[in-house]
């Protein structure tokens, strides 16, 4: 899933030691992205939906809000009898 | 013949060479004392360790999808199956800004929650009023397609380039008669257009993005390169900063179909996601900086998950074809807003996956949209010259606790 083709690129007009030096890079990253630790998606997955759960009733697009506090709201219009 | 030279240690070396047998010690001995052993080693090995390197790269991509899979226990709408639904989902327009006499291509809110800055094909930026419409002030820009704008953090100046290559700064004076384009101020030079820009916490640092593949921090004040980006391997088209609370980094995105994200101290990909089939347009982190979505050419949005390191949910429906331009969460992250090239908003419900309402109104392609700083509402800019800014359809009364919504 995660392609390094990026270096390839451009490794392909390069030539000679500076093939090495590009080689080497991608192996450190590749080291680099390797050595970090993950949680498993059922983890995380349960930290977004708490999140989501936590937030939902701040949410104005989720709860929708009074037309005294929404500043979008268009105001009712007062007409003189 | 020179004495010194006939006894000279390569002559000795060289003569007991061929006198003793070829034994491995003499040429040992041999190569220690010739010139340039570095030289030799150097000959003999640059292509085994080029082998070697690849093979190494190649094991440890394989490593790195092993350790993905072996995480993906379960699906994110699995989890969220006894979540309860959103019902019937209506969103109106409020407000639609009209002034730009071409395509809109980026836009962003104040922190004022009133102001919005936008930017079109034409050159011209516009800082609008969005409680009354009103333009407060006009720039006009010297390059055509200015596809990026930004507003800063402390509501006085807005960044804005494009084709120009550049990010300039403009202060906005209160005195709306004074000509803005006199205090421009040139802040980032890339070798291709500008795809993107955005303040760092302060107005002392933008953060940029190009089609030259690169994205850079800025200094403001002395327009000084502070770090570069380098990793993706096509035009960047897109970034965003993590929410402050989640420390230095942000997420890009580019033509080359991937999202990296950066650590912006050290200049490093500290990960990287390629799914998407496409070009990705927009990137923006969930509100808990945790995760993050895109929206991209192949007409799919998706959401990725830092901790987990990969793809987590797809947004995607058979009926739509054409590719997404902008995406942004609600608040609570429970909601995806997309705005598509098919001139419509898909709103996603986060957790299920699932669609939750298609918004229609704009006349031609969306191509940016963002959530207002409070959360009540969200603007949406199009290639129609207009800009919309929506909210809820009314007030739904009273929440129970486990937050169903109906009707």
């Amino acid at each position: 899933m995660c392609d390094h083709r990026c270096f390839v690129y451009e490794i392909v007009k390069m030539s000679g030691s500076s093939n090495l030096v590009a080689m080497k890079k991608i192996v450190q990253q590749l080291r680099f992205e390797a050595s970090i630790n993950r949680v498993k998606v059922s983890q995380a997955a349960a930290d977004l939906q708490q999140f989501c759960m936590q937030n939902a009733l701040q949410d104005p697009l989720l709860t929708g809000v009074s037309s005294s506090t929404n500043p979008f709201r268009p105001q009712k219009v007062c007409s003189f009898l | 013949m020179d004495l010194p030279r006939v006894l000279s240690l390569q002559n000795i070396l060289s003569l007991l060479f061929f006198l003793l047998p070829a034994s491995a010690l003499t040429t040992g001995i041999y190569m220690i004392f010739s010139t340039k052993p570095e030289m030799a080693t150097q000959e003999i090995q640059p292509n085994e360790t080029l082998t070697n390197l690849k093979a190494e790269s190649d094991t440890l991509k394989t490593k790195l999808e092993d350790e993905r899979a072996k995480l993906h226990d379960v699906e994110l709408h699995q989890v969220a199956e006894k979540v309860d639904g959103l019902g019937q989902f209506i969103m109106k327009t409020r407000r639609t800004l009209k002034g730009h006499g071409n395509k809109v291509l980026c836009m962003d809110w104040c922190k004022d929650k009133r102001r919005i800055v936008s930017s079109s094909q034409d050159g011209k930026v516009i800082v609008w009023d969005a409680f009354t419409t009103n333009k407060e002030h006009a720039v006009t820009m010297p390059c055509t397609w200015v596809m990026a704008c930004a507003y800063a953090p402390s509501g006085c100046a807005v960044a804005c380039g494009g084709l120009d290559n550049k990010c300039s700064v403009y202060p906005l004076s209160l005195d709306k008669n004074e000509n803005l384009a006199a205090k421009k101020k040139s802040v980032a030079m890339h070798t291709n257009y500008l795809s993107a820009c955005s303040f760092t916490n302060s107005d002392m640092q933008i953060l940029t993005s190009s089609g030259d593949g690169t994205c850079a921090l800025w200094d403001v004040e002395s327009g000084q390169l502070l770090q570069s980006f380098h990793g993706h391997a096509a035009d960047v088209l897109c970034l965003d900063l993590a929410p402050s609370e989640t420390g230095n980094t942000f997420v890009s995105g580019g033509c080359d179909k991937k999202a990296n994200v950066w650590d912006m101290r050290s200049g490093q990909c500290i990960q990287s996601f390629e799914t998407h089939e496409s070009d990705i347009n927009s990137v923006r982190y969930y509100p808990s900086g945790d995760a993050f979505a895109s929206g991209s050419d192949d007409a799919t949005c998706r959401l990725y998950d830092l901790r987990a390191d990969r793809e987590v949910a797809i947004y995607s429906k058979e009926s739509i074809i054409f590719g997404a331009s902008s995406v942004d969460f609600s608040l609570s992250g429970r909601l995806l807003f997309g705005g598509y090239n098919d001139y419509t908003i898909n709103v996603w419900d986060v957790l299920k996956g699932t669609r939750v309402s298609i918004l229609f109104g704009h006349e031609n392609r969306v191509s940016t949209l963002r959530l207002s700083p409070d959360g009540t509402a969200f603007c949406s800019g199009s290639w129609d010259h207009t800009l919309r800014v929506r909210d809820r359809g009314y007030h739904l009364g009273y929440i129970p606790k486990r937050t169903t919504l109906s009707g």
